[in-house]
């Protein structure tokens, strides 16, 4: 567990980068863990997937995996891929600010 | 934290249902966690990339002690055919694809998918025989090549 300053705030991280707390989290964040992830900017088409995992985070309680994550946010798989080339769902929960999903599929 | 793993080559060398699928939850896995990964497919693997055998990839109920089934009852015809059927529909209430659309997404995903030569050759096949996704026919040097640097799985 970590604290960090992410758009002027404090949050906290686990281990691996994400959110401990979802709530501490602010759109404004999204473009600085992106460039800590590798991803230099964050178009429209990144913006619809965060939108996506931030909405079925709260709606659910858990991000959904690549697979769920393709079906339902109209973005395919290989889109998916080049979008967040470090593994889509993983990268795109941790720039959304929710925790990482866990699943085998 | 140990080194994380940067890259695997999975080998699937059994054409049933229960010997197929580990291979590609495994491949599916290292791509979602930004892990490189290719899949070599040999003798029965071969079925999973074959155009005219992916869709029909069965469950074994004979010889397979860990389903639990006597074997007299899963030699009987048609025995196969409904525990497969039964697996599938299993499968697609937890939303895992049937395999023909899990190979395509893990092609999707960016993971090199590989015939082994050998096999191709033994069962008289050749490139036409195979989904599009196929990017070779390969010989276990060139496998060995592709798997440079990272962890080979063989299942």
């Amino acid at each position: 567990m970590t604290t960090k300053t992410l758009a002027g705030a404090q949050v906290a991280l686990d281990d691996e980068g994400f959110f401990t707390d979802p709530d501490q989290w602010s759109e404004a964040m999204a473009s600085e863990i992106a460039r800590g992830e590798g991803i230099a900017g964050l178009t429209e088409r990144h913006w619809q997937v965060i939108k996506f995992m931030r909405h079925e985070y709260d709606e659910k309680g858990a991000a959904p995996n690549v697979r769920a994550l393709a079906k339902a946010s109209g973005v395919p798989i290989k889109e998916l891929y080049h979008l967040f080339p470090k593994g889509p769902a993983k990268l795109a929960a941790k720039i959304a600010g929710v925790p990482k999903p866990r699943g085998c599929i | 934290m140990p080194d994380a793993i940067e890259k695997v080559s999975i080998i699937v060398s059994k054409g049933s249902l229960e010997g197929i699928y580990p291979g590609l939850i495994m491949t599916n896995g290292a791509r979602a966690e930004g892990i490189e990964a290719n899949v070599f497919f040999t003798f029965f693997g071969l079925d999973a990339i074959h155009k005219g055998r992916h869709e029909h990839i069965k469950l074994a109920t004979v010889g397979n002690p860990g389903l639990h089934f006597a074997t007299m009852l899963g030699g009987l015809p048609g025995m196969s055919a409904v525990m497969t059927h039964y697996m599938d529909h299993k499968m697609a209430q937890l939303d895992i694809p049937p395999i023909p659309e899990f190979i395509e997404m893990i092609a999707d995903s960016g993971a090199g998918l590989y015939a082994c030569k050998a096999s191709v050759d033994l069962f008289g096949l050749d490139k036409d025989d195979f989904i599009p996704q196929v990017k070779d026919i390969i010989t276990v040097g060139e496998f060995y090549n592709l798997a440079a640097g990272g962890q080979i799985i063989f299942t």
